[in-house]
């Protein structure tokens, strides 16, 4: 059994649908990254999971629970992380950031023990600076330390990473992961492609409230046996059939633009050097010479016809 | 960041509901005690009030006044800290999502209304102290049962409790703090808090006798100042109101 199940899940508000149909299942020890763009639905398909909304239609299973019915007995075994912002983030605003955490872990039956979440997410500094004058990254890292502080077996994570620099990110990520690691199955949200293909084991990708496209980022990206290619830039009208003898046999070469060329086959760097040597002999350079696969953000483009936001 | 170890293989479960009730509680009261304009509301304001109407002559009072003082700033007290406060506080904690997000850990709504009944208690509790130990030093001399007084605290405090919860839980958080901050200043006013409600005439007075306030103010007059039984009309009106605000807060409230 997943840990969660979500079927045909519907839900409007008024006149506007927020979700269509969205289906889609993430497993314990894993990380399902809920991935589209803005309004496509994403919170409110994991605020329904987290019992935080009622569904219109649709049947949605979180370890078993349905979120409405027996929201008691999943809030003690869930951790939710609700979308960060100036408005809404769920802290009292005056409250120092290690009271939060403690008051918190004190509504849970086995809390991680405060001082070394706290430290492991460097916000031992802050412990006793209040919510608004935390910086964004300091709230978001303690937002994510609320979320887990009860050893949940499951998390939800609204857009995690939003407002992080790198190096936060990074902490993030790293902590998201060892929560994976340990069998805790790990729901997050996201508009950033980057994120769901490094860090996701599936990634559900949802458009305007409907399931795009489902999969591992490596799957999504080798649909329909697409192979990687390398692409180079030189002189057009090159002898591409000289070009092809010195290639391993199975490689093919095409121009698709004038003076653009793409090699497909088994891309390897003897067959960069190759290229490049065969270039050089000619008296010529292969300028912007590039490996190129799908990248997940050319699946998203072309299945949302959006380009992602950074 | 350091990598300190941290198991987190998944233990979960919700902690046993005093341990959730005394941390939540002490939130509560640490916040509001760390609240500046909170403090000035519930404390200074009705201290302040009581020092200087029973040192000014500003009003024509019953003498000895400080006898008809004391039990109405008591009843001002109790209003500021169960129902001005508390509709601000919880006005935010809204907007803010406080409630929304507490709403996904394992803490109960009965347990989180709880921990704000205890709160406002404690600082109930320190208010009546203070404004008692100044009355006493003002040359107050208190009567009557102490179990009716505080009985009567208790009452009012569901009833402007239930009355600020239904307020914090419907309207926005700025309109909850203006209202709240009206509703206290036309109480005060109006309610037989510093000024007797005999001085208005007849026909409003026996409305004014209806506001909550005023069954409260009045009812710790009677029993604090000639030693005699509250009315029952006042213990009457300050249920009424109490029942009637819990049962729509309970149904109006709104967690987001």
């Amino acid at each position: 059994m997943a840990a969660v199940e979500v079927s045909s899940l519907a839900k409007r508000y008024s006149s506007v649908v927020a979700v269509a149909d969205v289906s889609f299942r993430a497993a314990a020890g894993e990380i399902t990254a809920v991935l589209g763009p803005n309004g496509a639905g994403k919170t409110t398909t994991v605020e329904i999971c987290a019992g935080l909304r009622l569904a219109d239609g649709g049947t949605v299973r979180v370890l078993g629970l349905d979120p409405t019915r027996d929201g008691a007995a999943l809030r003690a075994r869930i951790g939710v992380m609700p979308q960060g912002g100036s408005t809404a983030s769920g802290v009292y605003p005056s409250a120092r950031a290690g009271e939060v955490l403690r008051l918190y872990a004190a509504l849970h039956a086995h809390p991680l023990p405060v001082g070394p979440l706290l430290e492991r997410l460097g916000l031992t500094a802050v412990e006793r600076t209040p919510w608004r004058r935390l910086s964004g990254g300091e709230q978001q890292r303690l937002s994510l330390a609320l979320c887990m502080v009860g050893r949940p077996e499951a998390v939800f994570l609204d857009e995690p990473t939003a407002g992080l620099d790198v190096a936060g990110r990074h902490a993030a990520w790293d902590l998201v992961n060892q929560l994976k690691e340990a069998g805790v199955a790990v729901v997050l949200t996201t508009h950033a492609i980057d994120e769901a293909e490094q860090l996701a084991d599936s990634v559900v990708i949802i458009d305007a409230g409907r399931v795009v496209a489902t999969g591992s980022p490596a799957a999504l990206t080798h649909r329909d046996g697409e192979r990687p290619r390398l692409q180079f830039d030189a002189p057009a009208g090159l002898a591409i059939g000289e070009l092809l003898v010195v290639l391993p046999a199975g490689s093919a070469v095409t121009e698709p633009e004038p003076g653009h060329y793409v090699v497909t086959g088994d891309v390897t760097p003897q067959l960069a050097a190759d290229v490049a040597a065969w270039c050089a002999q000619r008296g010529l350079i292969a300028e912007r010479l590039t490996t190129a696969a799908r990248s997940l953000e050319d699946v998203f483009v072309e299945l949302t016809g959006k380009a992602s936001t950074p | 960041m350091t990598a300190v170890p941290l198991d987190l293989t998944p233990a979960p479960g919700a902690a046993p509901r005093s341990r959730q009730l005394l941390a939540q509680a002490t939130m509560e009261l640490r916040l509001t005690l760390r609240n500046g304009e909170q403090l000035l509301l519930t404390v200074v304001i009705p201290t302040v009030l009581l020092i200087l109407l029973t040192s000014a002559p500003i009003a024509d009072l019953p003498k000895p006044r400080i006898d008809f003082l004391v039990p109405g700033v008591l009843a001002l007290a109790v209003m500021s800290t169960a129902f001005t406060g508390q509709a601000i506080g919880t006005g935010f904690e809204r907007r803010y999502g406080v409630l929304r997000r507490l709403g996904t850990a394992p803490l109960p709504r009965a347990v989180l209304l709880t921990a704000k009944t205890v709160s406002v208690l404690c600082i109930e509790v320190l208010q009546v102290a203070l404004l008692c130990v100044v009355g006493l030093i003002a040359g107050w001399s208190p009567h009557g049962n102490p179990i009716a007084v505080v009985g009567l605290l208790l009452l009012g405090t569901a009833a402007f409790s239930a009355l600020g919860l239904l307020m914090a839980g419907t309207l926005r958080a700025e309109a909850t703090l203006a209202a709240a901050n009206l509703v206290y200043l036309l109480l005060l006013v109006l309610g037989g808090v510093a000024f007797p409600l005999t001085d208005f005439s007849p026909g409003v007075r026996h409305v004014l006798e209806l506001l909550p306030i005023s069954a409260l103010s009045n009812g710790l007059r009677v029993v604090l100042r000639s030693g005699g039984g509250a009315p029952l009309h006042d213990w009457v009106t300050l249920a009424v109101w109490a029942a009637v605000a819990a049962v729509a807060a309970a149904r109006t409230f709104r967690w987001d």
